[in-house]
């Protein structure tokens, strides 16, 4: 069931660089080593790996982690059927024997004791032993392990290992100046630049009261979503209201003062 | 005089219906009678010259009719002539008790009041109050009847007017209810109250105010300059209640933002500007003079010329503002004043301010009604030399100056200045803009005695240890720089800690059921596990009957157990540096007093969580003395011992952060735990007095942190410093939160903790 298509990206995902990351990732591609992206929510990180994947023409396997993850999720498990048992690859094993991009998003929400069985995966070995099969899988020289990892996250207890971050190589990105924002918003929305530029002001002023009673800022994320809504046709103050200030804040301190900001920016 | 002398029939009629023989009525009464004429129908005008007759035969002399027959076209004009009835019946009623002395007053401010109050139903609301003031505090001392005059009353009567003023009716009914509560037996301490002369009124006029308190959004302000101004400062507020007439103008200085305490509603042509609205514009100006004004040196200037470069500065600096909100313009142009073009006399007066106000209003509003073609000659000129960028201070000046020179008049020297509809109250006095050259005073410098004398104390410790430093310029480490002395810290009295917590019983309380959840109980049940140690009879069923069904039977049937979840060891590091025994902003608290609470409060927490915890202080003089004291050790109890030395914590020296930092870090090395914590309490950057160059603490810091994490500690900072953005990133990358609200530490820091290691 060499499914290898149906991972491939089929289209050219838009990604507007931010500096040399995209021939940097083709190096780290090329020496196959394993890469962690790292980043506040919502600033194109998935974005990026979409595009190498596409650029690369690999096929790219996504799994979102959460914290009921077991090993068994990501390496696979037998299936019982009326006349015995199926073992199922997992998605991580299924990548390995494809030779696939494999994006673990959100890396950190898994449990400590899943996120080990990655360890093999990514040293010289490349092999990912199934014990319960009973195979010691030997990586496809495509293989390439990914990460993603929001270092923002306040509770100190979601943390990777020391262990487990120096296996990799790392990207470090972060919201985009302005100019490049609005070029991105703009882009994927198909919103006139200058009622992008209104936009990412209104996300600047959330990023600045970060640590002041804001977790992260405003994402270009939302602001997509509100370019996306003012597109739309719904009205520029309502859209950023329900886009920007609602979903990040129940504070009603920070509201006003975003609100505010909303109004003396879009006229 | 004698009522013969009225020659005009008509007048003559009113003066005989007034049938009043004062000779002192007689001499203002035509000039009554042509306001009165001009404000009251007919029929009312007989209503007026009747009750002031009624007044006149009281037997309280002249003054209530001269008062009436002045004051009452005023208050008909501004609350209606229908309040002639009610206004009478309460002077009737004066009259009735022992309180016609009051009389007069009361209708002296009367005026006053309607103008102020504006309606006929608030000036009631108004007389309600009053007639119950009257009431509660006549004769009532020491259970007579009612024989006493009320003692307050007369002198409420005079304030009346600044009252209502200040005060909404909600507010002023307060303010009064406080008084007869309080004072009702004590005539003078009464009379004291209502005449505005004990601290007391004057704190409760504060606290009964209208429009927006500052208190009530600081937060808010704080907010609001970093969001979208990325500045900050003390905003620090400045009483407007008791200046009627030289309103304070807000400024800023070194020690912060100048800003009134209290702020209306604004309510002009443009619409309604809310007080809120009105500290933001207030705020946003000072800033745009922060970012783009420079200083010039004033001694070349006239004064004149002085306050034209104010106006065009300070409207430079406004469209710059505009730019990045254009929203603020529509507020700007609200506050703003919009004069007359012809509202001047430039033959009879100094109308350079007016030409200012106007020249200000066109640089501000595309649609300003003005013709004059120099003031357009000078709009363009003003846009153009903005149009390439942010033009400069300078420039301003240089355009003012040609202003003034083309428009002098010699009348702009006359004394009598058209001050109506010149004043721009959002703008701060522009005290930053000018350097004087000649009687500067020096500063003097001299260092701080109080710290030159202090001995280096006894230090009845372990001997020193001593930590490298990191030298970010030479990017090597300083071998053995720093000495640290460890003691344990000095004891004071326990029972002191209780009562805090005690203070904060309600707050515990809360904790106690955050607490109760996240307590780590002693086994733990994990389900869905495709292996385990026992069968989970419930989901085993289920899959059993799922394959039975031919469905695909979920896998997951075993359950495991865990001992306790939570492998957490702590310290809690202390700052404890001189700046701690500053008072925490709009509190009476001391930082310390703060730290203190919310240190025995977050003990207390972890204590019942039964994380392994320790507690120490630190403060540096110098290199070679940084003092790290021992408070709590990981396997002392939570007890009187250690709450004796956090009842004795006390301040003082200077902060050096990464020696402390280290220090802390070997206790915490060789814990065993999955977790290892240092929780760093600090209000403010890194700094000693042995070292000038603020980023050398700052480098060394972050490199103890980097340590720190290579050996397995994780470390968060929680800052007091309202400003510390620039360094603790640099310092603590992502592990730091700022605590704009300090007198919320007590309830912040136990949060803090339990949300960091949830
Ligand atoms: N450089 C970029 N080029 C194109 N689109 C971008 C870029 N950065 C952000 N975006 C837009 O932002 C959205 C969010 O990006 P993405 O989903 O990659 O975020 P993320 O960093 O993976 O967030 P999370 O950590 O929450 O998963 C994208 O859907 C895209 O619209
Ligand atoms: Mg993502």
């Amino acid at each position: 069931m060499s499914n290898k298509d149906q991972y491939l990206v089929k289209t050219e995902p838009f990604y507007q660089a931010q500096g040399r990351e995209v021939a940097l990732y083709e190096a780290a591609y090329g020496a196959r080593l394993p890469v962690m992206v790292k980043g506040p929510t919502g600033c194109g990180k998935s974005r990026f790996i979409e595009y190498m994947a596409w650029k690369l023409n690999k096929p790219l396997i996504t799994v979102a982690c959460n914290e009921d993850m077991t090993a068994s999720d990501l390496v696979g498990r037998y299936l019982l059927e009326a006349n015995g048992t199926r073992w199922l690859d997992g998605p991580l094993t299924t990548a390995a024997r494809i030779g696939a991009i494999c994006y673990l998003d959100e890396i950190v929400e898994a449990r400590q004791d899943t996120t080990v069985v990655i360890h093999p995966l990514t040293d010289h070995r490349r092999v990912l032993p199934l014990d319960k099969k009973g195979e010691l899988l030997e990586a496809h020289a495509d293989f390439q392990l990914v990460i993603s990892y929001n270092p923002g996250y306040q509770s100190l207890m979601k943390d990777l290992k020391q262990s487990t971050k120096q296996r990799f190589t790392a990207f470090s990105f972060d919201y985009p100046p302005p100019e490049l924002e609005i070029g991105i918003i703009s882009r994927e929305t198909g919103l006139a630049e200058g009622t992008v530029a209104k936009l990412v002001t209104i996300g600047q002023t959330g990023r600045n009261l970060k640590g002041h009673g804001l977790d992260e800022g405003i994402s270009t994320r939302l602001l997509v979503h509100a370019a996306t809504l003012i597109k739309r046709g719904v009205d520029a103050g309502d859209a950023c209201r329900m886009a920007l200030v609602q979903p990040i804040t129940d504070d009603p301190d920070i509201r006003a003062t975003l609100e505010h900001a909303i109004d003396t920016t879009f006229i | 005089m004698t009522k013969t002398e009225y020659q005009h029939p008509l007048m003559k009629g009113y003066w005989d219906r007034l049938d009043c023989g004062f000779g002192k009525v007689a001499d203002v009464f035509e000039d009554c009678m042509a306001e009165a004429l001009a404000v009251l129908s007919l029929d009312d005008v007989n209503h007026y010259l009747d009750a002031a007759g009624t007044l006149g035969k009281m037997g309280r002399g002249a003054d209530p009719v001269l008062a009436f027959l002045e004051k009452w076209p005023a208050v008909a004009a501004a609350a209606g002539s229908d309040m002639l009835a009610p206004v009478m019946a309460f002077i009737g009623a004066m009259q009735k008790s022992p309180n016609s002395q009051a009389i007069a007053p009361f209708l002296q401010t009367l005026g006053a009041v309607a103008r102020r109050l504006q309606s006929g139903e608030q000036l009631q609301h108004y007389l309600d109050i009053a007639a119950d003031l009257m009431k509660r505090t006549t004769g009532s001392i020491h259970g007579h009847h009612s024989t006493f005059p009320s003692p307050g009353l007369p002198d409420f009567c005079e304030q009346a007017p600044r009252l209502v003023g200040l005060l909404s009716i909600s507010g002023l009914k307060n303010w009064v209810d406080y008084g007869v509560r309080n004072y009702r037996n004590h005539p003078e301490r009464q009379k004291d109250y209502f005449g505005l002369q004990l601290a007391d009124s004057h704190a409760v006029l504060q606290r009964e105010r209208h429009g927006t308190l500052f208190a009530d959004v600081e937060r808010k302000l704080d907010l609001y300059l970093r969001a979208l101004w990325q500045d900050g400062d003390q905003l620090v507020p400045y009483t407007t209640a008791f200046d009627e007439l030289r309103k304070p103008i807000p400024y800023y200085d070194k020690l912060g933002m100048r800003i009134p305490d209290v702020l209306d509603d604004s309510d002009g042509a443009d619409g309604v500007i809310s007080g809120l609205d009105r500290y933001r514009a207030i705020l946003a100006h000072m800033v745009g003079h922060r970012r783009w004004s420079k200083q010039i040196i004033a001694d070349n200037y006239s004064p004149f010329q002085r306050m034209a470069v104010e106006f065009f500065e300070d409207c430079r600096i406004e469209n710059l503002l505009i730019r990045a909100y254009p929203g603020l313009r529509r507020i700007f142009l609200a506050l703003h004043p919009l004069p007359d073009e012809t509202e001047c006399d430039p033959e009879t007066t100094s109308c350079l301010r007016h030409r200012l106000a106007m020249m200000s209003r066109a640089l501000l509003d595309p649609q300003h009604p003005y013709t004059n073609p120099i003031l357009l000659e000078f709009t363009a000129r003003f846009h153009a030399t903005l149009e390439a960028g942010t033009s400069s201070t300078r420039e301003m000046a240089d355009l003012a100056l040609a202003y003034v020179t083309r428009t002098r008049r010699q009348t702009d020297q006359l004394a009598k200045v058209h001050f109506d509809n010149t004043v721009i109250d959002y703008r701060d006095d522009n005290r930053h803009l000018w350097v004087f050259i000649e009687d500067s005073d020096d500063e003097e410098f001299f260092d701080d005695p109080s710290k030159q004398n202090k001995k280096p104390a006894e230090i009845q410790s372990l001997p020193p240890r001593h930590y490298p430093e990191w030298d970010s310029a030479s990017q090597t480490y300083r071998p053995d720089w720093a000495s640290v002395y460890e003691a344990l810290h000095a004891k004071g009295n326990p029972a002191d800690i209780d009562k805090l917590l005690l203070k904060h019983a309600a707050l515990a309380k809360q904790l106690k059921r955050l607490l109760d959840l996240i307590k780590p109980q002693e086994k733990v049940r994990i389900r869905y596990q495709e292996e385990g140690s026992d069968l989970d009879l419930d989901v085993a069923l289920r899959s059993l009957i799922d394959f039975k069904g031919g469905a695909q039977p979920d896998p997951r049937i075993n359950m495991s157990h865990r001992t306790d979840g939570r492998n957490i060891t702590v310290l809690l590091l202390l700052d404890l540096s001189e700046s701690l025994n500053e008072k925490a902003a709009g509190g009476q608290q001391t930082i310390l007093e703060l730290s203190q609470e919310a240190v025995s409060l977050l003990a207390w927490a972890i204590d019942c969580l039964g994380d392994p915890c320790a507690i120490a202080g630190f403060h540096s003089n110098t290199r070679h003395e940084v003092r790290y004291q021992h408070i709590k050790g990981f396997s002392e109890r939570w007890d009187d011992t250690v709450k004796a030395r956090l009842a004795a914590m006390a301040a003082g020296w200077s902060t050096r952060m990464g020696a402390a930092l280290r220090h802390a870090g070997h206790y915490l090395a060789p814990r065993r735990a999955d977790k290892k914590i240092l929780l760093l309490l600090t209000d403010g950057a890194p700094a000693d007095i042995d070292v000038s160059e603020p980023d050398h603490l700052r480098a060394d810091a972050r490199k103890a942190v980097e340590e720190l994490a290579a050996q397995g500690i994780t470390t968060f900072c929680l800052s007091l410093d309202p400003k510390a953005d620039e360094y603790v990133r640099e310092i603590f990358g992502n592990h730091w939160r700022v605590l704009d609200r300090i007198e919320r530490l007590p309830e912040q820091l136990p949060l803090l903790y339990l949300s960091l290691t949830r």
